[in-house]
This record gives structure tokens, C-alpha cells and sequence, in this order.
């Protein structure tokens, strides 16, 4: 569904070679797929972190560990919002003691999901390191927390909200911009 | 549909949806559990109080180790060594005890509907673990997580409840939500300790083979000998003669048939001791999955959200609730 006040600002190609371009940075920055695992934090983020490991694959001839993270537990608003937040489970089948995990977010924003995913990831274990791959980051950070791979560099306003819709999730690929009704 | 109700006194009335949405979110939880680090810092900051009237063991661990898991501060209360023994009301003590600000009670109790009449007074979110022979609500949310775990559904099972039914608010709470989820309940055990009314909820029969015959799931009941005031059977021997669950009666049952028990088990009364133990029991399985299932429970309610936000988002349905909220099922024991 199109509302009047959405603008797209990112279509499914434009979608489809930022993340080419994130895959070949990521391979780049850490010399190759040794110690590699993904990380994509629910929802959007776990097919964005599926898609990467494709690429990767496609680049490389290695099937990087993907894992999933929910981190409703460890929000800061739990009390303040409206609706439940329903929790689905954390899915990482392998060790991240020592490794490079790359978490996967669709957008970056507040900082407030990253501060949450970082905890979570920190009470599985001790990663070598942590990066951060985002879609889009729109700014208006709340926290000293930064990406280490765009897709998109997108300034916005407060009032306006972006929203990701995926193939896996929404039927199609596309990066909206619209202005905030009231909500 | 989420799970937005006040209290968790009891699963009579649950929905379909509100009971699966339930079990998914315990479900979710069990991961904690079987981390390096099992805490997440979810309900930092809350209080969670233990109010017990009576022995426990399982239960008030399970609890605990939920509240402690999510990062809840715990306290525990034991009528023994509390101001109960001075003559305090329950009331009273409750009274007391929400004035310190808790965000949620935990309340075991050996008359049916306590918790109801804490949850139409106080506040706080009340959970029932046990009001006398009327339900035990987190009880039936491990056994039907446990059920689902094995049997990939809850729906159009045959499970045999067998036991000392009168006693047993296991057996409710538990015939409730299996008759909501649309499975079918069998109450097994001798006249004196089945209830005339639980027809309503499921078959009734004296026959423990033919109870457990083509069973998917059976769930055992303790016989309960220190709630009995007076004689329901002339002996145990004669009672385990006539109900104890052997292999030759667990072959009458389906051939993945699982056996669960709330526990404690009289061995050799009412579960004989190589069923207990054998390849069928999931009892184990049913205490790990208490944990689960009381995180979740204690989750929903202190993340409830805001009165005006429920109404915003589906209607009404919470506001009344602690009205709407006495056992219709009151019945008088001991």
C-alpha cells in the first residue's frame, strides 16, 4: 500500500548493489571469511544478513555462520511501549568467542537496537569484534554508536519515518520515506 | 493476540489465541536457559514476591529461578516464618506486602479462589500458583508447552488425566486449556475422586485401562493423601492395585504416547517407578520447561502495556477483569 506522503528512496537494484558493494567492504576490512560469522537482528536485519551470506558465498565459496537475534530483552522501552513486544528467540548455532561478528540491521537511527544487540551478543560470549552493517542510517543518533558498512546514507527528520520493506518479509524491495502520522 | 490480561489466576476462560501466544513467547524464553550466561537484563530493576501457604518445592524454585533469569529481584515469603503464624489475614498480609511496591505477587494457597480475591483488591499483578483444589494455571502452560514440543500440536489429542481429579487443580487448569485448544480429556480415577461437573470438560471413567486406551498423552495426578480429610479408598495398596500406571497398562495407550506428572511422585502408587523412568516419561522435560513457561508468565504482566494503549489497540476485555474474576468452579475441600 502507497500513501500519498511515502517517497521511495531506494528501489530493489539500488537495494540489490549496496549490499553487493557491502559484501565485497566486509570481505575487504576483514581479509577474507576466516573468523567471519553474520549476525542479523530481527526482523529485517536476519534477511539482510541471509542475503550478505549469499553474496559472500557467491564471492568467495564460503558459507559464512548466519545467526538470528532478537533483542526485545534487552530494550530500553520495554515499559514505555504500546504493544507487546513479542519475542521470537535468539538462533546462533555456533561460538562467537573469538570471532568477527557482523551484525545486520536495516536501519540505524536512535543506536538504541545496536546498544541492545551489543549486550545481547556480549552474554553469548567474547567476540574478537564487532561490526555493523546497516541498509540505511538516517541519523539522530542517541547514543556514540556508528556503522562500519552504509547501504545508504539517508538524512531525514525526526518527524518523518523510513520504513525497509524486503522480498522475504513485505513481497517486495523497497526503501520508503515517509512523514510520521500520528502514532 | 497478545496475552494482555492483569493477573494469571487461571487458564478457565483463556483464549485459543491468547493460550498459543502464551506458549510461544515460553517457548522463545528457553533458549536463556541453556546459555553460558543465563540472564538477560529484561525485568532489571523489578520485584517479584513468593507468598506460599503451602509446601512447595518445584513450583517456588521454578519461579525463582524465572524471576532471576530475567534480572527480577526475588523474596520469598513462607507462611511458617511470617506474621501468618500471628494470626495475620491473608489480606492483610498481602496488603502489606503491595504497599512495598512489588510488580507482581506469586501466590500459592490452600483455598480455592484466594488469588481472585488479592487480585479484585490489590493493584499489583497477581499470579496464582496453586489456589487449593480449583487451578495452577503455570503448571498447565508447562505440560501443554511439553505436550506441543513432542506432539507438534495441541489440537485433536486424546489425553487421559488419571488420578485423584477431585484434588487436583493440576487436572483443571490443565482440562481447560486442552478443551480450548480443541484436544479431548479422559478423567480416570475411583467415584470418590472424580467430580460429577467435570463432565462438562471431558469423559469420565473408573476404568484405568480403558482410559488410557489409544491415549496420546497421559497426565498422572499424586494422590494427594494430606488434602484428604477423610477416606476416598479403603487403602493405598488397593488404590494402586486398581490406578497405578504400569507398562501393561501403558500399552494400551498409542505407541508414542507421552506420560507427564506434576510431581511430587508417589512411586509405586500412583506411577510405577519403571514408567516413571522410562522412555515414555517426560516428567524431566516438564520441569525444565516450568522455567520457560513462568518467565513468560512474569513477562507479560510486568510488561503489560498501559490500560488506554490495550483499549486503543483491541477493545476492551482487561478493564473488568478482576470483577469477572471468582472461580465458577468452587468447590469446598476438606
Amino acid at each position: 500500500m502507497m500513501a500519498a506522503n511515502e517517497r521511495v528512496v531506494m528501489d530493489a537494484q539500488a537495494i540489490e548493489r549496496a549490499l553487493a558493494r557491502v559484501a565485497h567492504e566486509v570481505l575487504e576490512h576483514n581479509k577474507g571469511t576466516e573468523g567471519l560469522a553474520l549476525v542479523g537482528i530481527r526482523s529485517r536485519g536476519v534477511h539482510l544478513a541471509a542475503r550478505l551470506r549469499d553474496k559472500i558465498q557467491a564471492i568467495e565459496g564460503v558459507k559464512v555462520p548466519t545467526g538470528i537475534m532478537d533483542i526485545t530483552l534487552y530494550r530500553d522501552d520495554l515499559s514505555r511501549s504500546k504493544q507487546q513486544p513479542v519475542v521470537k528467540g535468539t538462533q546462533i548455532p555456533f561460538a562467537i568467542e573469538d570471532m568477527h561478528v557482523v551484525l545486520v540491521d536495516d536501519v540505524l537511527y536512535t543506536g538504541r537496537s545496536v546498544r541492545a544487540a551489543l549486550d545481547a551478543l556480549m552474554d553469548l560470549g567474547r567476540p574478537l569484534q564487532v561490526q555493523l552493517v546497516v541498509l540505511i542510517d538516517r541519523g539522530h543518533r542517541e547514543l556514540p554508536i556508528r556503522a562500519d558498512y552504509v547501504g545508504k546514507n539517508l538524512p531525514t527528520a525526526v518527524t518523518e519515518s523510513v520504513e525497509v520493506r524486503l522480498k522475504e518479509s513485505d513481497g517486495h524491495d523497497e526503501v520508503v520515506i515517509a512523514r510520521a502520522e500520528e502514532r | 493476540m497478545p496475552f494482555t490480561h492483569r493477573h494469571m489466576l487461571g487458564l478457565e476462560g483463556v483464549s485459543k489465541e491468547e493460550l498459543l501466544y502464551l506458549l510461544d513467547t515460553a517457548k522463545s524464553f528457553k533458549e536463556i536457559s541453556e546459555r553460558n550466561i543465563k540472564k538477560v537484563p529484561t525485568l532489571q530493576g523489578k520485584t517479584v514476591v513468593a507468598l506460599f501457604y503451602e509446601a512447595s518445592t518445584r513450583t517456588r524454585t521454578s519461579f525463582e529461578i524465572a524471576a532471576k533469569r530475567m534480572s527480577a529481584d526475588f523474596v520469598n515469603l513462607s507462611s511458617a516464618t511470617s506474621s501468618v503464624t500471628k494470626g495475620e489475614t491473608l489480606l492483610d498480609t498481602a496488603r502489606n506486602l503491595a504497599a512495598m511496591r512489588p510488580d507482581a505477587i506469586v501466590i500459592r494457597h490452600p483455598a480455592s479462589g484466594a488469588p481472585h480475591f488479592l487480585a479484585a483488591r490489590l493493584e499489583c499483578p497477581i499470579v496464582n500458583a496453586g489456589d487449593g483444589a480449583h487451578e495452577h494455571p503455570t503448571q498447565a502452560i508447562l505440560d501443554l508447552l511439553t505436550i506441543r514440543e513432542r506432539k507438534g500440536r495441541l489440537n485433536g489429542l486424546t489425553v487421559a488425566i488419571i488420578g485423584d481429579i477431585l484434588h487436583s487443580r493440576v487436572a483443571r487448569s490443565d482440562a481447560f486449556a486442552l478443551n480450548a485448544l480443541g484436544s479431548s480429556v479422559r478423567f480416570v480415577g475411583p467415584p470418590t475422586l472424580l467430580v460429577p461437573e467435570l463432565r462438562a470438560w471431558g469423559d469420565v471413567t473408573t476404568d484405568l485401562h480403558e482410559g488410557v486406551g489409544d491415549a496420546d498423552v497421559i497426565i498422572m495426578l499424586r494422590i494427594q493423601l494430606e488434602r484428604q480429610g477423610k477416606n476416598f479408598f479403603p487403602t493405598v495398596d488397593e488404590y494402586s492395585r486398581y490406578f497405578c500406571l504400569t507398562q501393561r497398562a501403558v500399552a494400551r495407550a498409542k505407541p508414542d504416547v507421552i506420560i507427564m506428572h506434576p510431581g511430587p511422585i508417589n512411586r509405586g502408587v500412583e506411577l510405577a517407578s519403571d514408567v516413571a523412568d522410562g522412555p515414555y516419561s517426560v516428567i524431566m522435560e516438564q520441569v525444565t520447561n516450568g522455567v520457560a513457561a513462568r518467565m513468560a508468565v512474569l513477562y507479560l504482566l510486568i510488561n503489560r502495556p498501559r490500560e488506554a494503549d490495550i483499549e486503543a489497540e483491541s477493545g476492551t476485555q482487561a478493564a473488568t477483569e478482576a470483577e469477572a474474576a471468582t472461580p465458577r468452579l468452587r468447590r469446598r475441600v476438606g
